[in-house]
């Protein structure tokens, strides 16, 4: 059966009501009901805890796995009734170096634009541009076995990229590289925006999700909390700094609660494991008043967290990004 | 590391004739193309421990004819073997160890590298989402497979040429059946390292090897032809069930007919049945590994 004609559209990746299941001895909901659009060109994360639902959801659009219910369509082809199809639109960087270790990082460019219907001429040509581009030609002989972290996930954006795919998938891209590696990632993400290619990236840092993506999606227990650009969610859900007060003693505290709910620039305060956790909209005046309020409470430390989608995913969820 | 972006600006010469990937229609020549981009790969990489190769397929075959067919022969005695069939016993096993080869090769070529890749490394991710169906992917490591198996399998025959110390009475007579053979007996084995490949983890490997691989060789009629089981009729029932019976029989039939052989319409079923099965048992287990 011939695929879907190609949509033109600027809707890169459709996801439809999707949902995942596993039926094992244990039902785990990893995807339930999940709604998307990507446009051409934007680069999108999706922003959620480990276990979140990110990976299977990746997993399903770059047909890996079987959704139980639900579309994604990728450049208007739908991934499961015609995979080999969707896949010629779809680049990957899996969260692991899957880079093949019986070639060097020249063929394993080379060999993959071959995959993907490349003459000699073309696939040697792209090899060598990518080589350049990401700053790899002196390592070109090398074997993946000998390059660290940060250098192989460049040769595997590389070879994502290398059939020019509409869409990119980066799966958690900076999970094991240190600082600098994910500085260069970024800016090598960053980059592909001027190739206009559509990147959906998946993170649990949320300093990676408000610096690279025009756009973002929050999910947990495998549902869209929230999706807008980073400013938007900020906006919406949390202009918010958050004080986390811990104090020696929990005895007595719903006056202090109480007390400080009744200030404007409060907009919640509840008890935590350790103490108090207080949103408010500004930290002008608010910081003195409550130490101080706070004190005969023994309290023993403060943080601030200013307004981030991290104090955003908080606010949604009522749980750190990381516990 | 400096900006990479600073790179892009004319850097895009002659890559641009590369395929539109975005365009509307698709083609079957793009899958052709992707599954011969998968055989170059391994052309490529094949061709870079091709030595190794060589030694790992010819040493088992290369000594066994200088022992048996050689050392023992010269030694007082003679080989009690060697009488076995009423028929010199390098001639008998000259099928049996091309059998052996191709299953071997067959083994290492396909369940090794798949277990390792399935398992520690997961590189089969990149060639899992070439533009092609995942069955295709496994045809391919099946097809490139039997390439090697065929190479294995001619190897042995000029080794028996020099080696013994009796001639082998090998006798070509029907190429077709012998092309027919080779190719079969080769997917056959490719087949059953796919499905080792795909539903063995490597930390099991080796005692795959120990109770499957080395049970069905030795009681494969590698070393003794199926007509000499005949006293231990039990015996040459139970191999029926064995598929490279099939192969040693097969090549027996194709390469030395003059030794006694099961008929070629049996060997010839009973490859094509053992190919589809364990085909369709190996697929079944490697889409299991990729697609979840």
């Amino acid at each position: 059966m011939p695929p879907a004609p190609h949509r033109v559209n600027s809707l890169i990746v459709e996801i439809e009501a999707l949902t995942k299941i596993y039926e094992s001895k244990l039902r785990v909901v990893a995807v339930d009901g999940i709604d998307l659009e990507l446009n051409q060109g934007e680069i999108f994360g999706l922003l959620g805890p480990n276990g979140a639902g990110k990976t299977t959801t990746i997993s399903i659009a770059t047909t890996r796995t079987l959704p139980t219910s639900g579309k994604v369509r990728i450049a208007g082809i739908d991934v499961v009734q015609h995979p080999a199809h969707a896949r010629r639109h779809i680049g990957v960087v899996p969260q692991f170096n899957t880079l093949d270790r019986s070639l060097t990082v020249y063929e394993n460019l080379y060999f993959h634009c071959r995959y993907f219907g490349f003459s000699h001429r073309q696939a040697k040509a792209r090899s060598l541009e990518l080589l350049e581009q990401f700053l790899l030609t002196e390592r070109k002989d090398v074997y993946p076995a000998q390059l660290s972290g940060g250098l192989a996930q460049r040769v595997q954006i590389a070879r994502a990229i290398a059939h020019r795919p509409t869409v990119l998938f980066l799966d958690e891209p900076s999970a094991g590289l240190d600082p600098q590696s994910r500085m260069a990632m970024w800016t090598a993400v960053e980059a592909l925006r001027k190739e206009g290619i559509t990147v959906l990236l998946t993170t649990h840092y949320m300093e990676e999700a408000d610096s690279l993506s025009d756009r973002v999606a929050i999910i947990d227990y495998g549902r869209v909390l929230a999706l807008g650009s980073p400013e938007k969610l900020k906006q919406t859900f949390g202009a918010q700094t958050i004080f986390d007060l811990k104090l020696r003693t929990h005895d007595g505290i719903e006056p202090l609660i109480a007390a400080l709910k009744s200030r404007p620039d409060v907009s919640g305060a509840e008890p935590t494991a350790e103490g108090i956790r207080v949103m408010a909209s500004s930290s002008d005046g608010l910081l003195p008043q409550m130490v101080q309020a706070a004190s005969s409470y023994g309290l023993r430390d403060l943080a601030i967290t200013e307004p981030s989608l991290e104090t955003v995913f908080i606010q949604l969820t009522g749980r750190d990004l990381r516990d | 590391m400096t900006d990479p972006s600073t790179q892009f600006a004319d850097k895009r010469s002659e890559a641009r004739n590369a395929p539109p990937v975005a365009a509307g229609r698709h083609s079957p020549a793009i899958f052709f193309k992707a599954f011969f981009g998968l055989l170059l790969r391994d052309v490529r990489v094949l061709s870079r421990e091709f030595i190794p190769f060589l030694l790992r397929v010819g040493m088992q075959p290369l000594l066994f004819l200088f022992v048996f067919t050689y050392i023992l022969p010269h030694m007082a005695g003679g080989n009690p073997m060697a009488t076995a069939g009423g028929m010199d016993f390098g001639t008998i096993i000259l099928p049996g160890l091309m059998a052996v080869a191709i299953m071997f090769s067959g083994i290492a070529a396909v369940a090794l590298p798949l277990s390792a890749e399935f398992g520690i490394t997961r590189e089969i991710d990149d060639r899992v989402m070439c533009p092609l169906p995942l069955w295709a992917v496994a045809l391919e490591k099946v097809s490139f497979s039997a390439m090697q198996s065929i190479i294995a399998a001619l190897l042995v025959i000029p080794m028996a040429y020099y080696i013994p110390a009796v001639p082998v009475k090998a006798h070509i007579a029907n190429w077709f059946l012998m092309v027919l053979v080779l190719v079969l007996a080769s997917l056959l084995a490719g087949s059953l390292g796919l499905v080792i490949g795909s539903t063995v983890n490597p930390k099991q490997i080796g005692l795959v090897f120990s109770i499957i691989v080395v049970p069905i060789t030795f009681l494969g009629c590698v070393y003794y032809t199926w007509a000499g089981l005949g006293r231990i009729r039990w015996l040459q029932i139970a191999v029926c069930f064995n598929p490279i019976v099939y192969m040693s029989e097969g090549l027996r039939a194709a390469v030395t007919p003059s030794v006694a052989h099961m008929p070629w319409w049996a060997i010839l079923g009973a490859l094509v049945f053992f190919t589809s099965a364990l085909g369709r048992l190996g697929l079944k287990g490697f889409l299991g590994r990729v697609l979840s």
